[in-house]
Formats: C-alpha cells, sequence, structure tokens
C-alpha cells in the first residue's frame, strides 16, 4: 500500500511533468521555446507509455487485492488508455503524439484538457487511497 | 467512438461549419437587433473607428509643428535662391521634359506587367484597363499634367492650389515665359499655359475614353477653358503677391502650402488672398474652420490635407515632387518603370482632377451643412464634407471658375460625384488612420540607386508642375518645394489620395457586384455598395450567378490608401475580410476565418532593402510595416502588439531620397511587401550552398516507362540555369534493388558509378566526390547524364529499395542540406520502408468511405523529419502507372516542405500528354527559384492566434513554420481563431515573414503584411466574406478531416457548412421572410463551389477513382495557390467559337478577346459550339458535333470535323485571325501561370469526352446530384 501510495505521488509528479511541456509550447515565447519543442514532445512521449502501464498495474493489483468498487472506478479510464492507444497514429516507435500534428490547435487543446482530466483524476484517487490507507491502519 | 477523436473539429469555438451535431444552436440565437438594418451598423462603426486614430494622431501633433517650423524656415532659404535665378527656369522645363519623354517607356514597361496588376489589386474588370494601356505612354505624362493643371484651374480648391495658382497666375503676366517653356514640354500646347492645360485633358479624352467617364473630363474640360479667361484676373490679383513671395516674402507662403498642417489659419490667411479676392467673404471662413480642425485632430500636416479634397492632395504632392522631380527626373522616372502602380496613379490622377472639381462644384449647398457637422469635434465624416465643401465653396469662389465648372460637373453623373464623395470620405478616413501610404516604388533596388521612391505619381504631377513652374520662371519655388517635400511626409498623403480616384475609375466601367464593393470602399460612402455585397440572392430563383469575368478577390473595406499600400491579394488573402470582431460573432457568422498564404510566389517587382538593423517590434518582433503609427519621428507604434518602439538612427535616414529624418518614407513603410537582406543574427550557420541530389528509379519499371531519357534531356539542357551561385552543388543517385553512386569528381576521366547492393545498412562509400561543385564538374555531370538513360537500359531488375536510398540520401546531404528531388515509377519493395498494395480496384467507385487515406508507414514521415532537421527538402516526382501508395510517398515531401508531382499512367509512348506535361513541369522545375532552410512565422493581431497550418512544412511552434525548402508554387493556408475580442482596434494585422537562404546564398526575409478592418456586424462580416478563400480553407479542412476522420464525414460536414450559412444568414441578418434559400450575394457562388469540391477527385465519392489519384488531389489541394485550385474545383468555362471583340484587351499589338464565363452545365454547351475548359493544369477544348466548319479549318487545321485527330494536343499556329485570336486568349489565359497547362482537343464523340463533362460540375452525374438537387437538399436539411 505505501509502495502504491509512492508510485502514485512519483506519477502525479510524473504527470505533471507531462503537462508542464505542452503547456509551454502553447504558451507563444518565439525564439527559445521552438528549439525545445520537438524535445519536450519527445518528453511526452516517453512519458505516456509508462503512464499506462502503472495504471494498468493498479488495476491488476485492484484486480488481485478484490478491491472492486477501486477497481470499476478505474476501468473507464482503463478502456480509455486502451483506445487511445490503439487509435494512435501510425507510428513505428511506442508512443501517442505525432510531432507533426501535434501543434494543430485542437489536438494540443485536446491533449491538454486530457492532461488536466486525469490529474484531477489521479489526485482524486491519490486521495482515496490514502484514506483506504488510514482507514485500514488506523485500530 | 466514446471521447471523440478529433474533438477540436466538433468545438464550436474553433470552427463553427464543422460542428455537425449541434450546428444551428448559435444561429438561431444570433440577435435579431441586427436585423434593423443593415445599413444601420455602417456609420456607426466607420465613425468609432477613424476617431481612435485620431486619437493616436492627437499625440503627435504637440510634436509635429516644431519641426514642421524648422522646415518652414529652411524652405525659405531654399526658396529664396531659387526664385532669384530666373535662367533655372529654362533648365527646369527640359529637365520636365525628359520626364514627360520618359513617361512613354515608363509605361510599356508596366504595360506588360498589368496583368499581374490586375490580379493584384483585384478590383478593376481587367479588359478595359488593358486596353487602355496600350494607349497611355503617350498620355501617361499628359493625365498628370492634367490633374495638376486642374487643380491648378481649380485653384480655388485648395490651399495647395493656391501654390499653384500663384504660379499660374503668375505666368498670366508673364506670357512670354510661358510660351518658351511650353515646346519644351511633350505636347507642344499653345503658349498660354492655361490652354495648353486645356488641351491636354482633351487629348487623353480622346485617345483613351477607358480610362475615365467622359463626363468627369468633360468637367473638368469646362474649368480649363474658363480658366484662362478668368483666373487671368485672379492671377493679376495674385502677381503683386507673387512676384514678391517669388524674391522674398514669396517663400513663407511656400512653406505654407508644402505644408498645409502647418497653423491652418494663419497660413489661410496668406493664402487666400487669392481666393478671397474673388469671393472674400465665404472662403477665408470655411477653409478656416475646417483647417482648426484638422490641426487639432490630426498632427501630420498632410494627412488633413488629402482627405478632404480628393483632388486637392496631388496637387500638394505636385509641388514637393516638382522639386525632387526636377533636380532628379531621371530617377524619378526610374522608378516608374519598375512600379505597376504607377498607371494607376496616373489614371487617378486625371480622376482627382475631376472628382475635385466636379463634385466640389456641385456641393456647395452640401458644404454648408457639412462644415456644421464638422465643427463638432470628433468626426471625420464631419471633416470630409467640410473639406469637400470648402473644395466646394473655393471652386465657386473662384468665381469665375466656379459657375462654368459648376454645369460641366452637374453633368457628369451624380453617381459618379457620390462615388467620389465616399471615395473621398475614404481617403480621410484613411489618411487618418496611417499617414503613410504611398504608392509602391516597387524596385527599391533601383531605388537606391537614387531614386525617390515615394512619388511614382507625384512625379509625373511633378513634370507637369515642373514645366509650369519653368515656364512661368518660378522656379525659385521649386527649391522650396524639394525641401519641403522631402523632409516632409506630406506627400504620401497626398499619394493616398491618388489612389482612391484609380479605384473609382476602374470599378466604374464594370458595375459587377463585388468588384463594385470592393473598389468602394470608402469607410462613410460604402452603404449602398456594402449592402450590394449583402443584397440577398435567392438561389433557387436566380440561376445565373457567375460574373462575366473570374470572379476577383474582394477588396477589404479600407480606406483607399490602406487598400492600396495592402499586400496583393494573390500572395495574401483572408476568408473574411472584414474580421469579426468576437468569436461569438464568427461563430454567428458560420464562416471559417483563415488566410490563403503564397508567400514565395515569384513577384515582379519587389522592394529589397539592405540595412544594419531590420526594424522590429521589442516585444512581438514584427517587421515594421506600412500599418504601423509613427507617434512622431523617433517612436512608432506595433499595430500587432501596440507597444511603442523607438526609431533607430539609422531608420532616419532614407537611402532612397538621401535625405534624413523621414522614416514614413522608407521603403520598408511604403510597402506591404517587401525583402531584406538579412544580417548575420538571421543566420545559425553560413548560409548553405545550393545542393541539388537527383534520385533516380532505374528498376525495369522504370526503364520501361522511360521518364530517364527525357529527364536527363532536360536536366541537360536547364544545367545552366538551375538556381546558384558558384558554390552549387550536384549529386546523383540511382536505385533499383541495390543502390549506386556516382562519383564526380573532378579531374576523372568520366563518372565513377559506385554499388551499395547492402540495403540493410546503407553506407556512404565516397564523402567528398559524390556531391560535387557543378561548375567544376559540369563536364562529367553532362557525360553522366547522356550515358545515363542507356546505362540501364537493359536492367531487368524488378525491384526498387527507395527507403534505403532516401536513407543515403539524407546521408549524403545532412551536412549541407538542400533539396532532393525523387523521381519513383513503382511501390517501394525492398529494404527499409517498403510498402504494400492497399489498393482493392473494387472499391475505386464505392462511395461507403474510402480506406487507406492514412500512411502506412510512418518511415517516411520519419524520414522527412529527420530532412527537415538538417534542412533538407524532398520533393517527389512520381511516374507510376501502379498503385504506388502515394498516401504513404506523400509523406516525405509534405513533412520536410517539398512539393508532389503525379503522372498516373505515365508512359513516354502511349501516353504523350503525360510526357509533354512532365516535361513542361520539369522545366518549370529544375529553373524555378528556391529557398533554403527556411522558416515561416505568422504574426497577427494580439487576440487573433493561430489555430491549424495547411500544406508542406513541418509546424515548428504555434505560429512557425519550418521549410527546408520553399518554392515559389507553393501555398499555405491558415486557420485563425479569435481568442480575444478585437475591440480595441479597428484593424487587424497578418504579417507573413520568410526567412531563407537565397540560391546565391544571401540570407533573405520576406515580409508580407495585410491589413483588415475589424466590424461587429454580422452583415459587414458577410458582405466581406471571400467566397473563394473560403472555399478553399473548407477543402483544405476537409482533407484533414477526411483523412483523421472520414471521407463521408468530410463531405458531411462540407454540406453542413452551407446548411449553416444558410441558416445563419435567414436568422440573423436577412430581414425578408423569404422562402428558399437566401444568401448574400457575396456568399451567392459558395454552393455551387461545395458542390464543385464535392465532386473533386479527391472528395467525391461513387466515381470510380484510383486511391493515388485521390491522394494526389488531396496534395494540390493543400499546396496549390488559390487561383490554380479555383480553377481546378470550378473550371472556367468559355465559347471559343463566336468570340466577339467586346471587351477585349489590347496587349501590345495582340487583341484578346474576353468571352465570358459559362456555366458548368451541359445545357450551356451546344453542339455547334467550341468550347474551352480551363481546368487550372489542364485546358479542354471541346468541339461539337456541328462545329462551325470555319473555326474547325482556321483554329485547328483540319478540313472537317471529322478530321480531328483523336489526341490532338496542341493548337496550330494558323495566320487565321481567328486562330490569332485564340490563341491570343489562351497565352492571356497561361499568362501569370508557374506551371503551364497542356490543351487537349476533345471531340463530341471521342471517349475523352467523359472527362469534359465530368467537369460540369452543376450537372447531374450516376452517382452526384446536380446544382438544384444539391440546393433541394440544402432546403431540406435546413427545414430539419
Amino acid at each position: 500500500m505505501v509502495l502504491k501510495m509512492l508510485l502514485i505521488i512519483a506519477f502525479d509528479e510524473l504527470k505533471t511533468d507531462y503537462k508542464n511541456p505542452i503547456d509551454q509550447c502553447n504558451t507563444l515565447n518565439p525564439t527559445v521555446e521552438k528549439v525545445k519543442k520537438i524535445k519536450r514532445v519527445k518528453i511526452a512521449l516517453k512519458l505516456v507509455l509508462p503512464e499506462y502501464l502503472i495504471h494498468f498495474f493498479f488495476c491488476v493489483m485492484f484486480f488481485c487485492a478484490a478491491e472492486w468498487l477501486t477497481l470499476c472506478l478505474n476501468l473507464p479510464l482503463l478502456a480509455y488508455h486502451v483506445w487511445r492507444y490503439m487509435s494512435r497514429p501510425v507510428m513505428s516507435c511506442p508512443g501517442l503524439y505525432d510531432p507533426t500534428t501535434i501543434m494543430n490547435a485542437d489536438i494540443l487543446a485536446y491533449c491538454q484538457k486530457e492532461g488536466w482530466c486525469k490529474l484531477a483524476f489521479y489526485l482524486l484517487s491519490f486521495f482515496y487511497y490514502l484514506y483506504g490507507y488510514v482507514f485500514i491502519f488506523t485500530p | 467512438m466514446g471521447p471523440d477523436p478529433h474533438p477540436g473539429l466538433g468545438r464550436a469555438s474553433q470552427h463553427p461549419d464543422w460542428k455537425l451535431p449541434s450546428r444551428r444552436s448559435d444561429a438561431v440565437r444570433a440577435a435579431r437587433s441586427s436585423l434593423t438594418s443593415s445599413r444601420g451598423p455602417l456609420l456607426p462603426h466607420v465613425r468609432r473607428g477613424v476617431p481612435a486614430f485620431g486619437g493616436q494622431r492627437r499625440s503627435c501633433v504637440s510634436t509635429a509643428p516644431g519641426i514642421r517650423g524648422n522646415r518652414g524656415r529652411q524652405d525659405r532659404e531654399m526658396s529664396a535662391p531659387g526664385s532669384t535665378n530666373p535662367s533655372s527656369s529654362g533648365s527646369y522645363s527640359q529637365s520636365s521634359t525628359p520626364n514627360g519623354g520618359a513617361a512613354p517607356p515608363r509605361q510599356n514597361g508596366p504595360a506588360q506587367t498589368y496583368p499581374s496588376m490586375y490580379a493584384s489589386t483585384g478590383y478593376y474588370g481587367p479588359p478595359p484597363h488593358q486596353q487602355s494601356y496600350p494607349t497611355i505612354p503617350a498620355h501617361s505624362t499628359s493625365v498628370p499634367n492634367k490633374t495638376s493643371i486642374t487643380n491648378s484651374a481649380q485653384s480655388a480648391n485648395y490651399y495647395e492650389n493656391n501654390h499653384q495658382q500663384q504660379h499660374h497666375v503668375a505666368p498670366a503676366p508673364y506670357n512670354t515665359p510661358c510660351t518658351s517653356a511650353s515646346p519644351s514640354q511633350p505636347y507642344s500646347a499653345p503658349p498660354p499655359s492655361n490652354t495648353q492645360y486645356s488641351q491636354q485633358p482633351f487629348q487623353q479624352q480622346q485617345q483613351h475614353p477607358p480610362y475615365a467617364t467622359p463626363g468627369s473630363y468633360y468637367g473638368q474640360q469646362p474649368y480649363h477653358g474658363v480658366p484662362t479667361t478668368v483666373q487671368h484676373p485672379q492671377q493679376q490679383q495674385n502677381p503683386s503677391l507673387v512676384p514678391a513671395p517669388a524674391v522674398g516674402p514669396g517663400a513663407p507662403l511656400y512653406p505654407i502650402v508644402s505644408y498645409p498642417s502647418v497653423p491652418g489659419s494663419g497660413q489661410y490667411g496668406t493664402l487666400s488672398p487669392s481666393q478671397s479676392t474673388s469671393t472674400p467673404g465665404v472662403m477665408p471662413i470655411q477653409m478656416s474652420a475646417p483647417l482648426h480642425q484638422y490641426n487639432s485632430s490630426q498632427p501630420t500636416s498632410t494627412p488633413p490635407v488629402h482627405p478632404g479634397y480628393g483632388g486637392a492632395p496631388p496637387s500638394q504632392m505636385v509641388p514637393t515632387v516638382n522639386g525632387q522631380g526636377t533636380t532628379a527626373q531621371t530617377t524619378a522616372h526610374q522608378h516608374y518603370d519598375p512600379s505597376h502602380q504607377a498607371p494607376q496613379s496616373y489614371d487617378s490622377y486625371g480622376r482627382v482632377t475631376h472628382s475635385t472639381g466636379g463634385p466640389a462644384a456641385d456641393r456647395p449647398p452640401s458644404g454648408t451643412p457639412s462644415t456644421s457637422v464638422h465643427s463638432s469635434p470628433g468626426h471625420h465624416q464631419g471633416m470630409q464634407y467640410g473639406y469637400v465643401a470648402n473644395s466646394g465653396t473655393s471652386a465657386a469662389s473662384a468665381t469665375t471658375s466656379g459657375p462654368a465648372a459648376a454645369p460641366s460637373s452637374s453633368s457628369s453623373d451624380d453617381d459618379e460625384e457620390d462615388e467620389d464623395e465616399d471615395e473621398e470620405a475614404g481617403g480621410e478616413t484613411s489618411s487618418s488612420t496611417t499617414g503613410s501610404a504611398s504608392p509602391l516604388p516597387n524596385s527599391y533596388d533601383s531605388l537606391e540607386g537614387g531614386s525617390y521612391p515615394d512619388s511614382m505619381p507625384p512625379s509625373n504631377d511633378m513634370t507637369n508642375q515642373a514645366q509650369s513652374y519653368s515656364s512661368y520662371g518660378y522656379h525659385t519655388m521649386q527649391p522650396a518645394y524639394r525641401q519641403g517635400p522631402a523632409s516632409r511626409s506630406d506627400s504620401s498623403p497626398s499619394h493616398d489620395l491618388y489612389g482612391q480616384p484609380s479605384y473609382q475609375q476602374y470599378s466604374q466601367p464594370f458595375p459587377d457586384l463585388s468588384q463594385l464593393s470592393a473598389a468602394l470602399g470608402g469607410l462613410s460612402g460604402v452603404p449602398e455598395l456594402e449592402v450590394e455585397a449583402l443584397r440577398p440572392v435567392n438561389l433557387l430563383q436566380e440561376r445565373n450567378l457567375l460574373p462575366p469575368r473570374p470572379l476577383e478577390a474582394p477588396e477589404p473595406n479600407l480606406s483607399a490608401d490602406l487598400r492600396k499600400v495592402n499586400c496583393s491579394p494573390q500572395t495574401f488573402r483572408c476568408t473574411l475580410t472584414s474580421v469579426p470582431q468576437t468569436q461569438a460573432l464568427l461563430n454567428k457568422a458560420r464562416l471559417p476565418l483563415g488566410l490563403l498564404l503564397h508567400p514565395f510566389r515569384d513577384l515582379q517587382q519587389l522592394p529589397v532593402i539592405t540595412s544594419n538593423t531590420i526594424v522590429r517590434c521589442r516585444s512581438c518582433r514584427t517587421y515594421i510595416n506600412p500599418f504601423v503609427t509613427f507617434l512622431d519621428q523617433r517612436r512608432w507604434k506595433c499595430n500587432l502588439c501596440y507597444r511603442v518602439n523607438d526609431v533607430p538612427d539609422e531608420f532616419m535616414y532614407n537611402p532612397v531620397t538621401r535625405s534624413y529624418g523621414e522614416p514614413h518614407k522608407r521603403p520598408e513603410v511604403q510597402n506591404a511587401t517587401v525583402e531584406f537582406i538579412a544580417s548575420s543574427d538571421y543566420m545559425l550557420r553560413p548560409p548553405q550552398p545550393a545542393v541539388y541530389l537527383f534520385v533516380l528509379d532505374v528498376s525495369h519499371n522504370a526503364v520501361e516507362a522511360g521518364y530517364l531519357k527525357y529527364l536527363c534531356d532536360s536536366i541537360l539542357e536547364n544545367l545552366d540555369k538551375l538556381p546558384g551561385d558558384t558554390r552549387t552543388r550536384i549529386g546523383f543517385l540511382t536505385f533499383d534493388s541495390t543502390i549506386h553512386f556516382y562519383n564526380l569528381q573532378e579531374g576523372l576521366s568520366q563518372p565513377q558509378m559506385l554499388v551499395v547492393s547492402d540495403i540493410d545498412d546503407v553506407f556512404i562509400p565516397s564523402h567528398d566526390s559524390l556531391m560535387v561543385n557543378l561548375k567544376e564538374s559540369k563536364e562529367l555531370v553532362k557525360d553522366l547524364l547522356t550515358s545515363l538513360p542507356a546505362m540501364f537500359s537493359q536492367s531487368r531488375e524488378t525491384h526498387s529499395a527507395l527507403g534505403p536510398a532516401l536513407q543515403a540520401a539524407f546521408k549524403l546531404m545532412s551536412p549541407t542540406g538542400g533539396r532532393v528531388t525523387v523521381f519513383l515509377t513503382q511501390l517501394p519493395t525492398l529494404g527499409a520502408g517498403m510498402l504494400q498494395s492497399r489498393e482493392d480496384p473494387n472499391q475505386r467507385s464505392s462511395s461507403k468511405g474510402v480506406q487507406h487515406l492514412g500512411p502506412a508507414t510512418d518511415f517516411y514521415k520519419k524520414l522527412a523529419l529527420d530532412c527537415s532537421g538538417q534542412q533538407i527538402g524532398v520533393d517527389l516526382f512520381l511516374l507510376s502507372s501502379q498503385y504506388a501508395d502515394l498516401t504513404s510517398l506523400a509523406c516525405m515531401s509534405k513533412y520536410s516542405a517539398g512539393s508532389i508531382f503525379y503522372y498516373p499512367s505515365f508512359h513516354h509512348l502511349h501516353n504523350p500528354a503525360q510526357l509533354e506535361k512532365f516535361q513542361r513541369d520539369l522545366g518549370r522545375y529544375l529553373t524555378r527559384k528556391i529557398g533554403f532552410e527556411a522558416v515561416m512565422r505568422i504574426r497577427c493581431t494580439k487576440g487573433l492566434s493561430i489555430h491549424t497550418f495547411h500544406g508542406n512544412f513541418f509546424v515548428r511552434s504555434t505560429d512557425l513554420l519550418s521549410l527546408a525548402n520553399v518554392n515559389p508554387d507553393s501555398a499555405f493556408a491558415v486557420q485563425m481563431s479569435i481568442e480575444d475580442s478585437l475591440a480595441d482596434s479597428s484593424l487587424a494585422c497578418f504579417q507573413a515573414a520568410l526567412l531563407y537562404t537565397s540560391n546565391k546564398g544571401k540570407r533573405r526575409i520576406r515580409v508580407h503584411t495585410l491589413c483588415l478592418p475589424v466590424v461587429n456586424q454580422l452583415s459587414d462580416v458577410y458582405a466581406g466574406a471571400d467566397v473563394q478563400a473560403i472555399t478553399c480553407l473548407l477543402a483544405n479542412m476537409a482533407i484533414d478531416r477526411s483523412i483523421s476522420s472520414s471521407l463521408s464525414d468530410a463531405r458531411d460536414a462540407l454540406v453542413n457548412a452551407v446548411v449553416d450559412l444558410v441558416s445563419a444568414y435567414k436568422s440573423n441578418v436577412s430581414s425578408l421572410q423569404q422562402s428558399g434559400l437566401v444568401v448574400p450575394a457575396s456568399m451567392r457562388l459558395f454552393p455551387l463551389y461545395i458542390l464543385a469540391l464535392l465532386k473533386q477527385r479527391a472528395l467525391r465519392t461513387g466515381t470510380s477513382t484510383r486511391l493515388d489519384e485521390r491522394v494526389f488531389a488531396m496534395c494540390e489541394f493543400k499546396t496549390q495557390p488559390l487561383q490554380q485550385l479555383m480553377r481546378m474545383v470550378h473550371p472556367d468555362l468559355y465559347r471559343l467559337d463566336n468570340m466577339s471583340d467586346q471587351g477585349a484587351l489590347h496587349l501590345n499589338d495582340t487583341v484578346v478577346p474576353q468571352p465570358p464565363l459559362l456555366h458548368l452545365s451541359a445545357e450551356r454547351v451546344s453542339r455547334d459550339g467550341a468550347f474551352l475548359m480551363d481546368c487550372g493544369n489542364v485546358f479542354y477544348l471541346w468541339i461539337g458535333k456541328c462545329c462551325n466548319e470555319m473555326f474547325i479549318r482556321d483554329v485547328l487545321g483540319c478540313p472537317n470535323y471529322a478530321s480531328i485527330p483523336p489526341n490532338m494536343n496542341h493548337i496550330p499556329e494558323l495566320e487565321t485571325p481567328l486562330s490569332e485570336r485564340v490563341r491570343a486568349f489562351l497565352d492571356w489565359l497561361q499568362d501569370n501561370r508557374a506551371f503551364s497547362s497542356t490543351i487537349h482537343v476533345v471531340r463530341d464523340d471521342a471517349s475523352a469526352k467523359s472527362t469534359f463533362f465530368l467537369h460540369l460540375v452543376e450537372d447531374r452525374t450516376d452517382s452526384a446530384s446536380s446544382y438544384s438537387e444539391f440546393l433541394q437538399h440544402i432546403q431540406q436539411q435546413m427545414s430539419k
């Protein structure tokens, strides 16, 4: 359980990390930002897959622990992840974002929104787990 | 699908049209309040816009006077010496004559370039102008003269005029000088100066009627005639004043004149004498009143002047110009030659004159009310009227001329006068908005040589005036003028005026709705015209929607000076020429907001600027442009972010005029399209040389197709014309299942072929000898090119290892960057990037949807991104007869900013048409301009943001495109969204800056700036809608949609775009509750264009379409410039067999007939005719079965219909007049087209006729509905 917590915290951080680059891409700082942008997208690429894997791992753990309620809460997101990964653009390497289209305002805005929503979800679930953790260990 | 994968598409805020489900919610909600009247909004917004500028100006006022005062002193000093020198008169007159003489050449130069002008300005119905142009040469000079003359004649109108008057007047006493001077003038008119003037106008009239409606001239004539008699008295009176000024006291007068802004009352008081003499009481009063206002509202002296006068400003200009012109006349006309616009300005002069004369004369009555209006401080309109009134009164006050003039002017159409008013109004507002607009001195290069950039038109006037001056012996004046203008920005405003009149003229002959509305953009004057653009058109009732001539871009509703200096619509076009103020308004309008850009277009004239510091806004890095505001001499305000910047010292110096202290006259501020030579600050590395690598497919399939020989021939032929300098490098690489490199190192006796067969791990056998300097190894290259076709003629290798070859090319090129040209004839089957055939031929005509519009692998995309990073552009020539998965292959060009060419079923023997096209394209491709390591940034006014880009590039940042190569034939589209309200500005500006390395190794920045008005009324938005641009942008969006979602989705979205527009218009704007489909007149072609889009190869369903062709069509949509695209979408159909000379153009001795456009419907095509369809890259000449034998014989060279060969691809050059006319027309159509089009002669019974009929988009086909069915469908959708 503790490990779980730690992971989640780390994950939250990751999540916010992953948000920032795209946020910053969106800011209109002309000269400096543009060079970094490609790198940022790459960071995002690297972060997405671990996120999905960790979330999947959590779900498996919940399943093993017979935490049905928690599992139910997480299943939609899991399904979403699976769908999202299946419908990713054609690419030979693992990853979700296409550097050629990421700057499209629609896609960027969507990714951003997705990022924020997931961050909120992870935060809520983090407190929920914390509550469960405390609840279990208090006599 | 759960969450929408492309949520953006569905978001109303982003692009309303695409929101399929709830498309009408907003529209219905739309304010009915706007129904009140379409007129209502116009005036308010005009007023609103203007004051703002006035405010800005006001700040300037305080500073300006001081400067002026100084100048005035200078002028005086200058003038004094000059005046004393009587002998100078002779010299002046002489110098002036050269100008006159020079004028013809200038005209000739422009005459050729006119077509471009037309297109760019978009206004004028092309035919008449061009007709008139040829005649111009002789007249051009005369026109300006006339204007100046008229001004002088009308002297009453102006303080400026006063100068002239005085001059003129003065001459009267000294008749002798006049006579002596007159001979020198080209138009050797009778001695009396007045008579001369009057004559000139006459000549003009007679010779080229097209320029101005006769009425206007007549108006002038009387003036002239009268003035001779009348003016003399005035003059005589003046003389007493004048002579003195010439010597000493006169000097003060002149400065005053040149700087109208100078304290009005004082000046006027001085000036008025001439006028006052005639009409003592009235004039002074009125004059003074307006002036005061001007002074208060507008700081710069000049701007106020021209607004009111329309006509008067020229006169102002003239003096200033004269000063310059006389001294450096030769230089002056140098720039005339280059500039396209010069002719316009000339015309305008002509116009100007009568505008001042005609309206002014008539106005007096209106003048009084108007004066009252303008007394209320803020309103420009009031100001306008006031001025008009003044001019009118002044005209009247010039009592003698007054009466005569009034009747004459009245003889001219009332409408005209109204228009004049409007334009004048426009001029005012414009002048108020920015003081710094001027006719384009297009060739800055020549300018830098020492000619004066600012004044094409003025120079003409100048010559005239100069002449007049000289004749009068008032040369003394000139120095003063010279100084005045040079130091002052005044001249620029006057230019503006010039521009206005010209517009009118053009528009008048062609009362086409859109043109008219566009042409008459004067803010205050527009209502009627805007209403025209808004005229509800019931599509179900009106069938004849097409204009007689191809549609031109609508002109933004800007003041004339802004409009004149605005970027050419061919280069920069916005879907909504009136930008809505808020996103909500945009959503309500249901039209997409976007830009269509053709940034690297071949320009005939381009000011190139070399300076150490390129002036840019410190916060947003915007390049200084004509739409910035100069707060004073040292500060300018950015028009995009509104930051106030300093004007650097260097910018104060104008290399063109070699004068100091007039930043607003720099070419950067005079031209919306300029090119800077960039310093090393703009380089990340030393500029690369031009490097070309050709990657050739030499597999068996390629040999069969036989392209190699023609390619090598073409390269050989163009080897010396490849753009580049002495550093140019070239290389060749061929591939089948292996990769062959060619060692072309200098010193070898013959090229060495190096074969690399390890395609899994490609390496470069030799690093320095494969890409060689073209100059040093030219012989080897020629050797190779001659031997290459034979080398592989026996090849039996059927595989194609394109992927590894591209990797090798990448490695070869990555140290330098450059252009890789890939020729491919089949699907790549070996190594990395191999592809499978994905197309199911049975599905080609399925209407269910098209699969495989996305790439099969990202190999090519990744490769392209790598290439883009190394500044390598990849161009693809696909000559495949089989499916080659262009979807995937295209990625290599898409993301490296390359271009794609596709020749389906290419075979050198079996398909001569494709072969010819291939050869032509190659000729253009190899020799066209190219820019390397380019980036393009698009900036826009705060509040606007870029939503999506369309085209071939890699997006590096939200507003930055990375273009490894940039070529003059590719265009871009940009979707915009409005993030913040634009309420705090009345203008929205867009700036595209393209930074590239020229083929000579120079780093250059090409900057285009577009300025558009912001409106807050829906009706204004509709009035400014550019239906062609909207169609193209929607096509781009639809293609994105079809790739990301599905084809049927995209088609639905297109249909919904129409439905949305109609319902939005119905609920928001149209006050008539008509049944049926009602759209504003500006959008009347929209449903037709959308239907045509739906029938395009890229988007059609049901008709058998090969996947590659479909994908290629999509690529073309993304990259073709708008004009070309529109011809592809909605071809132009003409009937050729009965062309009349009505409205024909006369260009360089050839008569180009202008047959009217026909609707693309079989009912317009008759058996007994011959019809030409212009599809952009191909012409179809359809010959009906019963076509006139004479036409067949004279044009096609065949005795009768039956003997027309089935595959006729050219029009023989016959000596018959009919043939000459047809060919002249074809050549004219081909003009300005980058890739020349092939022509197919289609017989009525030939199998090829189906392709012809396929383009008749209004007709029903097996799988697609006709236009009327489409409209009914729309109606049904609306009623749902």
